[in-house]
């Protein structure tokens, strides 16, 4: 009876602990959205938010948020973490202005806080095991290619003060993105790959693609309207363009099962939210361009990017959704085949190419659209550039429309041989309907034979300039709630409806560097120290030999032999 | 006397001036062998844009030219071309002033020597004639301004002109007997490049036969004056470089100056040894090598200083060429100021062994540097091995010259005592050898 009476109170108290608000809640999303070029761009986010201080508790357990990163936040004092993984480049000319964009390779930037005494250390051991986590070879982040930019890179979290000494920026061009990356993302995620729209990110798939982002964003984010306490917010997103055209033998018209070989059938038991907004704005007055199948069960309309855009929205915690049929596969067809001509280039897009040829000299280029009709807005540049290719400053020149345009703030931190990269940061007006060209010239160092990569001749990568910018939106923008609006519109903030942030950057450079002869390390050293040896000799004879007149010697031993055999020949001697 | 060297100046000033004008300019001031990491114009252009932007110049590895040096060109940049004519006519001026005066030293001393019979019956024709010694001067002053690796270091605008002028003008207050300005402009050449350091003993040793001191460990007077000299370089290199540390406030010049100098951190191919030997070298010997080149300058002084005792132009025209062979980043412009000396010593001649084998080598390597440049850098088509070769032929062919040159001065002065026409015990013409 004691004991059924236990059982009682048992039962009783689960649900009582259950009725204790849950202090973390995850949402999901997926993002599709058809791009100019006829190209599809998918956009998952997960977003894990946790009201808990998870530096000043000691946390010990975790329901929704990874241990992994919850750990490394609270043992390194971390107060911001953003971690890329790209492979392939966002064409901003033909794609559009994207959500999120990331360089190609792996970059990472980290804020501190203000309590870590020794910064680069915390950055060392952070990206070493972040390494790990991802599989990724983030363990090559050292001092050449770290960097600590001063107004490029502002946190985009809560924060009261942002002394830029607590902030480190690398990005690693070189690193190739795969499966190996992809799987310990995935399964950072509650539901893992298992259940909801983390079902579709099939590995085969997702690199089968042009373009393929998968990233981390941790920061700390208000817990209410209030604001006086602070909750930290995980954010996976994962980008990836499919080429329609590739896939879909001509077509341009897909389905879920179409680029991910996989429907949905449920949404992900943990989540709060789980949506799927399919893009289905069109430009110009036709409406009826293209369809949607199943019928949307509402449709969103938000301005995103200073452009007005609707969205179909299916929920995927609507009983409704999965009562019809079993499982979700959204289609969209074309109804007539689009002009893909009528493309409008983004407001604010660059380009970057290196010039010039032999192996002493180049010149690195970088152009700048403004393609605004009637606003000049400021951009923020940064360039980080490797100590073998030394920046000449005073060669950098920024002309627009023909005029020299001068830099209203420049930061600029030269290269120390094998410590540390160039910085250049440049804050430059960029005029309405206008090109800006930023040129500036180097030289090629010739490096020591054990500080090339493998292949040396394939050449070395320099990491894309980033360009961040506020650009005025075309159309008034309202503000939103950031817990009620999509995700893919919040990450950035933005400071008034009339204007828009954004981050882009530019292709990464692939620049040649003169080679020595890698075979030759034995005879150059034989030969160069014979040289010395040559110069030593001659002058130790005559350093410390005088002059004589040779007298005539008594010869030598083959002389002496001659003469003894002549003498019993009987010949007189030599 | 001065009619010709005003000629001379005028003619170098104009053969200047039309190649500043033109699009040689800019080809040859990008010629690695004319311009090297350390004194390379576009470095100092760098150093002056990073000061206008508010960053130490010494903060990045960019710019490795002292503070004086940034602070001369702060004020006339816009004269750079101007400045550069004017060292190098300056350089000559001095060179030709300290020739000429130490002629007629060389003369007296001659003179002297004849007669206190020092000298063999049968030398007549080795004895130096003022008819011979009258052109060299100028001869001197042409082989400096006209000499196309000055012309070249001059039109790069490298800055290594500016450490010539001021080891020329070290040579002639050295000759001049100056104890004082000799040891201001050394502790300024030291300063500006750290090697001239091993100047000290050849300028001490002539300044020594001047005040008729004579070289003993044991005379009061040889230790009174050379302590004094040495006392009056370090002052006056203490009071450059205490100035260069108010002029910007930091130390951080010594390390981007002196510690680039000595650990040679940058790999850009020049005439020099270095760089291949150490884009080559592996890890943990680096150091240990990087010591063994550097001694070599400083390695020589002390037994030259001994050999040469009695002659310490010839030890510092000697010593210089070690300087321009061995420094970490060599460039034309310092061979061209041991060049300067070779007509000096034109009464060689007639002992020298191979000197025209070795011009040919010299002359021949000049041009091929260049297009071996051109063939690794631009066409592709040879590798760094192609250019590393010529510049190895370069320096043996410099080290023979040398060599020679110091084999014939040896041999002269053994002539000069024993007689021109040696016989042997039995009468026969004899052999010198060295033993």
């Amino acid at each position: 009876m004691e004991q059924a009476k236990a059982l009682l109170g048992l039962l009783l108290l689960v649900p009582a602990l259950a009725a204790e608000p849950l202090r973390d809640s995850l949402r999901e999303e997926l993002l599709l959205s058809p791009l100019p070029s006829g190209d599809l761009a998918a956009t998952f986010q997960f977003r894990t938010r946790w009201d808990s201080d998870l530096q000043r508790e000691g946390v010990s357990h975790y329901r929704l948020f990874p241990k992994a990163l919850g750990q490394l936040i609270s043992k390194y004092s971390v107060r911001e973490l953003h971690l890329s993984l790209t492979q392939g480049f966002w064409r901003t000319r033909s794609w559009g202005q994207p959500y999120l964009q990331a360089p190609a390779g792996a970059e990472l930037w980290v804020w501190f806080q203000d309590s870590v005494a020794d910064v680069d250390k915390a950055w060392k051991d952070l990206s070493n095991i972040l390494s790990g986590i991802f599989c990724a070879s983030l363990n090559f982040i050292d001092s050449t290619n770290t960097v600590t930019p001063t107004a490029s890179f502002k946190p985009l979290g809560l924060a009261n003060a942002t002394d830029h000494h607590f902030l480190r920026y690398a990005v690693l061009p070189r690193e190739v993105v795969c499966t190996e990356n992809l799987t310990p993302w995935k399964k950072l995620l509650p539901c893992s790959s298992k259940a909801g729209l983390a079902v579709l990110l099939k590995a085969e798939r997702l690199f089968h693609s042009s373009y393929h982002s998968q990233a981390v964003h941790i920061r700390p984010i208000c817990r209410d309207g209030a604001c006086l306490t602070s909750s930290w917010e995980l954010r996976q997103t994962l980008t990836v363009v499919f080429d329609s055209f590739a896939t879909g033998q001509g077509k341009k018209d897909w389905s879920l099962f179409k680029i991910f070989s996989r429907t949905l059938t449920e949404a992900c038991p943990l989540a709060s939210q789980s949506k799927i907004y399919v893009d289905i704005s069109s430009k110009g007055q036709e409406n009826e361009l293209l369809e949607v199948t199943p019928a949307p069960q509402s449709v969103h309309e938000a301005s995103v990017q200073g452009n007005r855009r609707t969205y179909a929205v299916y929920d995927l915690l609507d009983p409704g959704l999965f009562n019809v049929s079993r499982s979700l596969n959204v289609q969209l067809k074309w109804k007539r085949p689009q002009d893909s001509l009528d493309l409008a280039a983004p407001v604010l897009h660059a380009q970057r190419y290196v010039s010039g040829y032999g192996l002493q000299t180049g010149e690195i280029s970088t152009l700048v659209y403004n393609t605004h009709p009637y606003r000049a807005f400021p951009v923020l540049l940064l360039e980080t550039v490797p100590w073998y290719l030394r920046l000449y400053i005073h060669t950098l020149t920024i002309i627009t429309k023909g005029k020299e345009n001068k830099p209203s703030y420049i930061h600029y931190q030269p290269a120390q041989d094998r410590r540390r990269p160039h910085l250049l940061e440049m804050l430059i007006q960029l005029p309405a309907n206008s090109v800006t060209k930023i040129t500036i010239q180097f030289e090629r160092a010739l490096l020591k034979w054990t500080e090339y990569t493998p292949d040396p001749n394939h050449g070395f990568y320099v990491s894309p300039s980033v360009l961040s910018a506020l650009v005025p939106s075309i159309i008034a923008m309202k503000e939103e709630d950031e817990e009620l609006s999509p995700l893919f519109a919040s990450l950035f903030p933005s400071s008034d409806g009339s204007s828009y942030f954004v981050r882009l950057y530019t292709e990464p450079l692939l620049v040649n560097l003169p080679t020595p002869d890698f075979s030759m390390p034995y005879n150059v050293i034989c030969l160069t120290c014979t040289v010395v040896a040559v110069c030593y000799g001659s002058f130790y004879n005559l350093l410390t030999r005088t002059f004589h007149v040779e007298e005539p010697s008594r010869g030598g031993l083959a002389k002496r032999l001659a003469n003894i055999i002549r003498k019993m020949r009987g010949v007189p001697p030599l | 006397m001065a009619a010709p060297l005003v000629l001379v100046l005028l003619v170098a000033v104009t053969v200047r001036a039309v190649l500043y004008r033109s699009s040689l300019a800019g080809l040859i001031s990008e010629r690695v062998e004319v311009a090297s990491p350390l004194n390379a114009w576009k470095r100092v252009v760098e150093g002056l844009a990073l000061l206008d932007l508010g960053v130490s110049p010494y903060s990045g590895d960019v710019f490795h030219e002292t503070p004086l040096v940034i602070y001369l060109f702060h004020f006339l940049i816009d004269y750079a071309e101007l400045v550069f004519m004017i060292t190098d006519m300056l350089t000559a001026v001095a060179l030709y002033l300290a020739i000429q005066d130490y002629n007629k030293v060389l003369f007296k001393k001659q003179k002297l020597l004849i007669e206190l019979d020092k000298y063999a019956p049968d030398v007549a024709e080795l004895i130096r004639t003022p008819m011979e010694m009258h052109y060299i001067p100028l001869k001197v002053a042409l082989f400096y301004l006209l000499n196309p690796y000055t012309v070249m270091s001059c039109i790069a605008k490298s800055t290594c002109a500016i450490n010539n002028t001021v080891i020329a003008f070290f040579i002639l207050a050295t000759i001049k007997g100056s104890a004082f300005l000799s040891a201001v402009f050394l502790a300024l050449a030291t300063y500006q490049s750290l090697y001239p350091l091993t100047l000290f003993a050849p300028a001490l040793l002539y300044l020594l036969q001047r005040q008729f001191i004579p070289v003993k460990m044991k005379s009061k007077d040889f230790w009174f004056y050379t302590v004094q000299y040495a006392g009056l370089y370090l002052a006056s290199l203490v009071v450059i470089v205490c100035l260069s540390f108010f002029l910007l406030n930091s130390w951080d010049f010594i390390p981007s100056v002196y510690g680039f100098i000595l650990s040679v951190p940058d790999l850009t191919p020049n005439v020099g040894l270095f760089w291949y030997f150490f884009a080559e070298m592996f890890e943990h010997f680096s150091l240990f090598f990087v010591c063994v080149f550097q001694i070599n300058v400083f390695f020589y002084t002390i037994p030259l200083a001994v050999k040469l005792k009695e002659h310490p132009i010839f030890f510092m025209f000697v010593q210089l060429a070690i300087i321009s062979i061995f420094k970490s980043y060599p460039t034309v412009g310092d061979i061209a100021l041991y060049m300067a000396f070779l007509p000096l010593w034109s009464h060689l001649y007639r002992f020298l062994r191979n000197i025209f084998i070795l011009s040919c080598v010299l002359i021949v390597c000049s041009l091929l540097f260049p297009v071996l440049w051109h063939l690794w850098i631009y066409a592709g088509s040879a590798n760094s091995n192609f250019y590393y070769a010529i510049t190895l032929t370069f320096n043996v062919g410099q080290i023979l010259l040398i060599s020679d040159y110091f084999y014939a001065f040896l041999q002269r002065e053994y002539y000069l005592t024993h007689g021109l026409y040696l016989t042997r015990k039995d009468g026969t013409e004899a052999m010198l050898v060295l033993k």
